[in-house]
This record gives structure tokens, sequence and C-alpha cells, in this order.
């Protein structure tokens, strides 16, 4: 299994984690750079952002390497706490509207 | 048994084994160290913090009625006669991973025993924490200077300064312990200590170098959370 306790693997990996995580970062400095706006701006900022997160969880943490029990229980809960995004976007849309209503005429 | 290619987590038998750990008494994530589980339980419980903080900006950011402050412009950083927007920010940005990167090697060279290359590593991934946190401070002097509080600011919306200084300031926290613990590893491991299975002198654990994976999955979930204020409260 891939479960053994001592986690060793080759250089290169590492390297070439470390080498793209430097190149996301670039591209997500250039986003910002380019002045682009809307739809397009906020998709590759979190594109960036979740392969950066996906590649240290990965191979930073060793996570790939894991057993899958222990990646769900790191994965799951964070997950979940998506919903809870949703859900607060939404109540905050509600409370703008209410808000722009008792200052607009 | 060293399994060093990236490999697919959803093959039969590591879905057997994750029923089986779930499914088992006494205990669970079999073969994994009790310190590493220990250690990703508490970075769980960390991610639940951050995330509070996070989800909470986004919602006072969407509820604000006035309009938030241009990150881009405010926190460029004039350099040769032109503002260069979020430049401080990128440079923290590279040197955050790049300690992510010199730790990960700590880690490798660690389980490989090689000491001296160990405890260099460490030291380094230190220094470069150190820096970052020498930046955030050289960054909340200057905005605390053009007139930013928790309570207000001169551009917009007055939510902008309390998200600003508390998720920063939380972040910043991790950093600084993070890079005492550093410290604390580099001399153990310098001395010898996790060579020779010593016990620490806090716990009576005896060192291993396990003890520098467990760090580094720490110092790591620091630079994970950058990765998440960079994009959502810098870019967006």
């Amino acid at each position: 299994m891939a479960s053994d306790n001592s986690q060793q693997h080759p250089l290169g990996t590492y390297l070439w984690v470390w080498f793209l995580l430097f190149v996301l970062s670039v591209f997500s400095y250039l986003v910002d750079v380019s002045g682009l706006e809307g739809y397009l701006k906020w998709f590759l900022i979190t594109l960036f952002m979740l392969l950066k997160a996906g590649l240290i969880m990965a191979v930073f943490m060793h996570l790939v390497w894991e057993r899958l029990a222990l990646i769900l229980a790191v994965l799951v809960p964070p997950g979940v706490l998506m919903f809870l995004a949703l859900l607060m976007a939404i109540e905050g849309q509600h409370v703008l509207s209410s808000r722009l209503a008792g200052i607009l005429p | 048994m060293v399994d060093s290619t990236l490999r697919d987590p959803f093959t039969e038998t590591a879905l057997r084994g994750m029923v089986r750990d779930f499914g088992s008494d006494q205990r669970a994530f079999k073969e994994v160290p009790w310190g590493k589980v220990m250690m990703w339980a508490f970075l769980l419980s960390d991610i639940f913090i951050f995330a509070c903080f996070l989800v909470g900006y986004m919602t006072v950011r969407i509820t604000a009625v006035d309009p938030w402050p241009n990150a881009s412009e405010i926190f460029a950083l004039h350099v040769g006669g032109q503002d260069i927007p979020l430049l401080l920010i990128a440079i923290m940005t590279f040197i955050l991973i790049s300690s992510s990167g010199t730790m990960a090697l700590a880690v490798k060279f660690g389980y490989e025993r090689r000491r001296v290359a160990t405890g260099v590593l460490l030291i380094v991934t230190a220094l470069l924490g150190a820096s970052f946190v020498g930046m955030q401070a050289f960054e909340w002097t200057e905005l605390i200077h053009k007139g930013v509080r928790p309570w207000g600011n001169p551009w917009g919306a007055e939510q902008f300064g309390a998200s600003f200084f508390l998720i920063t300031g939380f972040h910043g926290t991790h950093v600084t312990i993070g890079v005492l613990c550093l410290v604390i590893m580099a001399a153990k491991v310098w001395r010898g200590s996790l060579d020779e299975e010593k016990p620490g002198f806090l716990t009576g654990r005896r060192g291993r170098y396990e003890m520098v994976e467990n760090l580094g999955l720490y110092w790591h979930f620091v630079d994970l959370v950058w990765v998440f204020i960079f994009a959502f409260f810098y870019l967006w």
C-alpha cells in the first residue's frame, strides 16, 4: 500500500511542482496586471488558485500517497464549506438588495 | 515500500482499505503515524477557522453598499517613478512558495537521513518565512499611514480594513508560529536528536524524522491559506 510511514519520492517530482507553482503564481499575477474584468477574470483567478492548492496538497503535503480514508477525511469537510459559502452568497445578495431598497428612492 | 508514482486513489484496493479504515474498531487510518493524523485533524480545524473568516469577508463584501476599495491600486508599490500593482504582494507570494519548496525538500532529505541538508533547508525555510512576516509588517505600516483602520479607510467600504487586518493578521500569526517551530526543529535536527531518537524536553516523545514531515504539513498549510487569501483578497 501507499500508506507507508516514510514518504520518499524523487527529487524531480518536488522540483517540478515547485516550478509549476511559480508559473501558476505568475499567471494569477498576470490576470491582475492585464486588467481583465468580469467572469473571465474571476474564472481565471479561481482556476489558478485551485490548481495551486491542489498541487500543494497532493504533492507537497503527500496527500496523493496517503490512504483513501485520510484523503476523504481531509477533503470532504472543506467541500461542505462550499455549501456554506453558497448559502452566504445568496443571503448576502438578499441583504444587499434590502439595504439598497432603504437607500435608493 | 517506496511508492513514488502519482497513483489513482480510487483503485479497488484503495476503496477496500477505506471501508476497512472507517469500519474498524480502535483505529482508523491504519499504518498512518498518529502524529500525522493529529496534525491533519488540527489543520482541518484551522481550515474551518480560515473558511469562517473568508466566508465572512465574502459576505461583508457582497453586502457592502459603498464601493469596495481597489486592492490592485492600494497595494501598488512605487518603483522607478511608476506604480506597479500588487508588487509587494507578488513578492510575498513568491517567497512563501519558495519556502514551501525548501520545506518539501527538507522533509525528503530528512527521511534520507541527510542531517545537515535537512537542517540547512529548515533554516532557509524559516528565513523566508521571517522575511514574509517582515514584508507583511511593512505592508501594514504603509496601510496604516495611508489611513486604513478596522473601522474605516479613505476609499470606500469600511469593512475593507476590518477584513484585511483580521485575515492577514491571523495568517501572519500562523507564519510567525511556524517560523518559531522551524527554528526549534532545525536545532533538533542539527544536534542529531532525531537520528538518536532522543526524547524532547517538553513532551518526552522520541525524536523521529516524521516530526519534520508533520511540521512540513503545517508549513504547507500556511502556504495553502495564502493561496486563497491572495486570490480572494488581493486579486478578486
